[in-house]
């Protein structure tokens, strides 16, 4: 678009009157802004010393989990499709023949760089069978870039710290379930 | 000239080959789709996917009778005056049954299977099916076979498409594979202690439309749309099958046939399919070594040093001799027959020991894995012929070497097995002053040889090779090389001072121009490859061609 354009429509800018060419009503309105503050309820959280809230773990973004199975195996099924979702290309996994009758794939390794990975939870979208999810442990520290790569059983432990605050996703339609009173009866699996 | 009516469009039918309706509609573009047909097998309309509408147009009033019923297109010859509809209503909610049938008894387990990404029953669920399933089923665990030492298969997964079935029996010839049981319970199985252990069952993986055979070797390593497919040439026998190298990340994880109607059609063997493993064994050579005395440990040096180090024997040398390896590409070998008349005119350039191993295997289909277990020995002879180089066997190539006693002697290897013995090794050493090797991996030459440098394996590098039958072939690079090895190419390349990196192109353009056997080549080099035999086949009748499985 050139300046000459006819679509743009000039404006001159009003002048200033002589309230705001003194600043005074301005300085005025900033300074009540000011005061407001300073006798409102505080927000701010001093951190290392007060944790902070949060409001719904469920659907936080912290660091990641794998979850286990009714027999305590390791939920996943390897199908890459977490690595494959990532944009910041941070899950590795190894997959591999599973050593259990009823399960054809399992991982073999399973790495998560917690450096690199940006917190999207698109991993924990595109599961298949919820063994990913984000908990809302926060606070991440480590003391070197090898200590943050998170592996199978560094994961599962975060599954076994957090499963009791957070349940997944699997846990938490059981006991609604469970509370609820139609017993519904579950669709009974084909193979077997 | 036979014209076919495919939605409305007329194409015309090539004379010389007889097309089904799938073929005909190829032609004007249409994709019918179809799980059980396949062009290299026999048609047995099983699947129902490729229902279309047919009928014939009269050619004298030009009016056109539909058949009541759909047709299968795979079965139904494309003649004058056919006419498919391939895009009705009728057409379109027979597919739509058909895929739901098929997804009735599928466990679509995608996420755990092999296939999911390249999947026929996954891409026509998208193209064709329903969007919404009326069955209410869960995905369930597919029951597992093994089938034999390279495949297995998912029972569940199947949709008894039988090409498998078909292939074992027409083309292997051998038949292991059947369908057991009638209409719901039917399944693919093999006959007890009758594995399916043919040298072509890897193809029957590449042939199953859906995850129901899966490759032992590759199962579970990689999911598909993580691998890059790149054009190939398989290096494992003179047949030169076309291939796909599929990688990730410079590491090749399987591969796969590649149609080419004058070579390999559809299918590759087995030796050749899994026959990339040494491309990534840990055994490698790598790092350039020198060997300061025949009895001191070899140092390591930069290539710059090494090229040096090169061309400064190369300068002091009196006389020289080459072996070129049946495994260099055409190009390949031109530039060290090249490089090696630069250093001294009379140099002698020899042919290396041509691997064979049994006798040709012939298979039923037309498909044959030939005993001589090197991929360019008739692209190297002609090369050395063209320079006035020894081809005869390698033993008389041998004592001719012996007697040279060369001041630099340049040995290529490549070859993926023990190519030398101990005793041939310490002949060459003590015939030459210095000797330069080049090598995949350690060998009782590189023990001795006074310069030892890393070559490239097949995939990653580029050229061309010709064949048993006298067809050139092009094959890029997929993967880069170790670190610490150097394609071959680049090496004389740099030792003949040309700038910059390694065209290969660009000698092969050399070599058409300048070695008559090279005549018919064009770069680039079309994707079926070129008959070096076409300028004299072309003076002879069609009919007395032979053709060339």
């Amino acid at each position: 678009m050139k300046p000459d354009d006819p679509a743009i429509r000039w404006v001159q800018m009003p002048s200033l009157g002589l309230s705001g060419r003194m600043y005074l009503p301005l300085l005025y309105q900033g300074l009540t802004t000011t005061l407001r503050h300073m006798f409102s309820p505080k927000v701010t959280q001093e951190y290392p010393d007060v944790e902070p809230k949060i409001d719904n773990p469920l659907i936080y973004r912290g660091v990641h989990r794998l979850n286990r199975d009714e027999q305590g195996r390791v939920k996943c099924v390897a199908c890459f499709l977490c690595a494959t979702a990532c944009p910041a290309h941070c899950i590795d996994i190894v997959a591999a023949e599973s050593p259990w009758p009823d399960r054809d794939k399992y991982p073999e390794s399973f790495v998560i760089d917690e450096l690199r990975c940006i917190y999207c939870g698109m991993c924990e979208e595109a599961c298949p069978v919820d063994a990913i999810e984000l908990t809302s442990l926060y606070n991440l520290t480590g003391r070197s870039r090898e200590e943050m790569f998170f592996d199978k059983e560094k994961l599962l432990s975060v599954y076994d710290q957090t499963k009791d605050k957070e349940p997944s996703l699997m846990e938490r339609a059981k006991r609604e379930s469970a509370t609820s009173s139609a017993q519904e009866e579950k669709a009974p699996m084909q193979s077997e | 000239m036979a014209t076919v009516i495919v939605d409305g469009k007329e194409v015309q039918l090539p004379p010389d080959r007889q097309l089904n309706g799938i073929e005909a509609a190829r032609l004007a573009g249409v994709e019918i789709p179809h799980y059980c047909w396949h062009p290299g097998l026999s048609v047995v309309a099983s699947c129902r996917m490729c229902l279309v509408e047919c009928g014939t147009r009269d050619p004298k009033t030009g009016q056109v009778r539909m058949m009541p019923k759909l047709v299968p297109a795979c079965q139904t010859p494309a003649r004058d005056g056919t006419v498919f509809i391939t895009n009705s209503e009728k057409v379109r909610h027979a597919r739509a049954f058909v895929q739901e049938a098929l997804l009735m008894d599928h466990p679509i387990d995608c996420p755990i299977c092999d296939k999911a990404g390249e999947c026929y029953l996954q891409d026509y669920y998208f193209q064709h099916g329903q969007p919404r399933r009326r069955a209410d089923l869960n995905p369930f665990h597919s029951r597992k076979r093994v089938l034999g030492p390279t495949v297995v298969l998912f029972v569940d997964r199947c949709i008894m498409c039988s090409r498998c079935v078909r292939f074992c029996r027409e083309v292997a010839g051998t038949g292991e594979l059947m369908v057991v049981q009638r209409g719901a319970k039917e399944e693919i199985d093999v006959f007890p202690n009758h594995p399916l252990e043919n040298k072509l069952s890897g193809n029957v993986v590449e042939l199953c439309p859906v995850g129901a055979l899966a490759d032992r070797d590759f199962l579970y390593k990689q999911r598909v749309w993580f691998l890059r497919s790149h054009p190939g040439i398989c290096t494992g026998c003179s047949a030169g099958c076309n291939i796909w190298i599929d990688e990730n990340q410079d590491r090749i994880y399987r591969l796969r046939a590649r149609e080419n109607p004058h070579v390999n059609r559809w299918w590759i063997c087995d030796p050749g399919r899994y026959g990339f493993h040494h491309v990534h064994s840990p055994k490698r050579l790598v790092g350039f070594q020198l060997r300061k005395s025949p009895d001191s440990p070899a140092e390591e040096l930069t290539w710059e040093q090494a090229r040096e180090q090169i061309l400064s024997w190369a300068q002091q040398a009196s006389g020289a001799a080459a072996v070129l390896s049946p495994h260099l590409t055409v190009e390949e070998a031109y530039l060290l027959c090249t490089w090696m008349r630069q250093v001294d005119p009379k140099s002698l350039l020899v042919l290396g020991p041509v691997p064979r191993q049994g006798e040709d295997e012939h298979f039923p289909g037309g498909f044959t894995i030939r005993a001589e277990k090197c991929p360019n020995r008739r692209g190297v002879v002609e090369v050395l012929q063209h320079f006035g180089g020894l081809v005869g066997p390698w033993e008389e190539n041998l004592g001719q070497l012996l007697s040279a006693s060369p001041g630099l002697l340049w040995v290529s290897g490549g070859y993926k097995t023990d190519w030398i013995s101990t005793a041939e090794a310490q002949q060459l050493r003590a015939a030459a002053q210095h000797l330069v090797l080049q090598d995949l991996f350690p060998s009782p030459l590189s023990q001795v040889a006074d310069l030892v440098l890393p070559g490239a394996a097949f995939a990653e590098k580029s050229g061309s090779y010709v064949n048993h039958a006298g067809r050139l072939q092009w094959a890029p690079w997929a993967i880069r090389p170790p670190v610490g090895a150097r394609p071959e190419g680049q090496v004389y390349w740099e030792l003949l001072r040309r700038p910059g990196l390694y065209q290969p192109q660009e000698v092969l353009q050399e070599l058409a121009d300048q070695v008559v056997a090279f005549q018919a080549v064009v770069v680039p080099v079309p994707q079926t490859g070129i008959d070096l035999h076409l300028p004299l086949l072309a003076q002879q009748p069609a009919e007395t061609r032979g053709t060339q499985a």
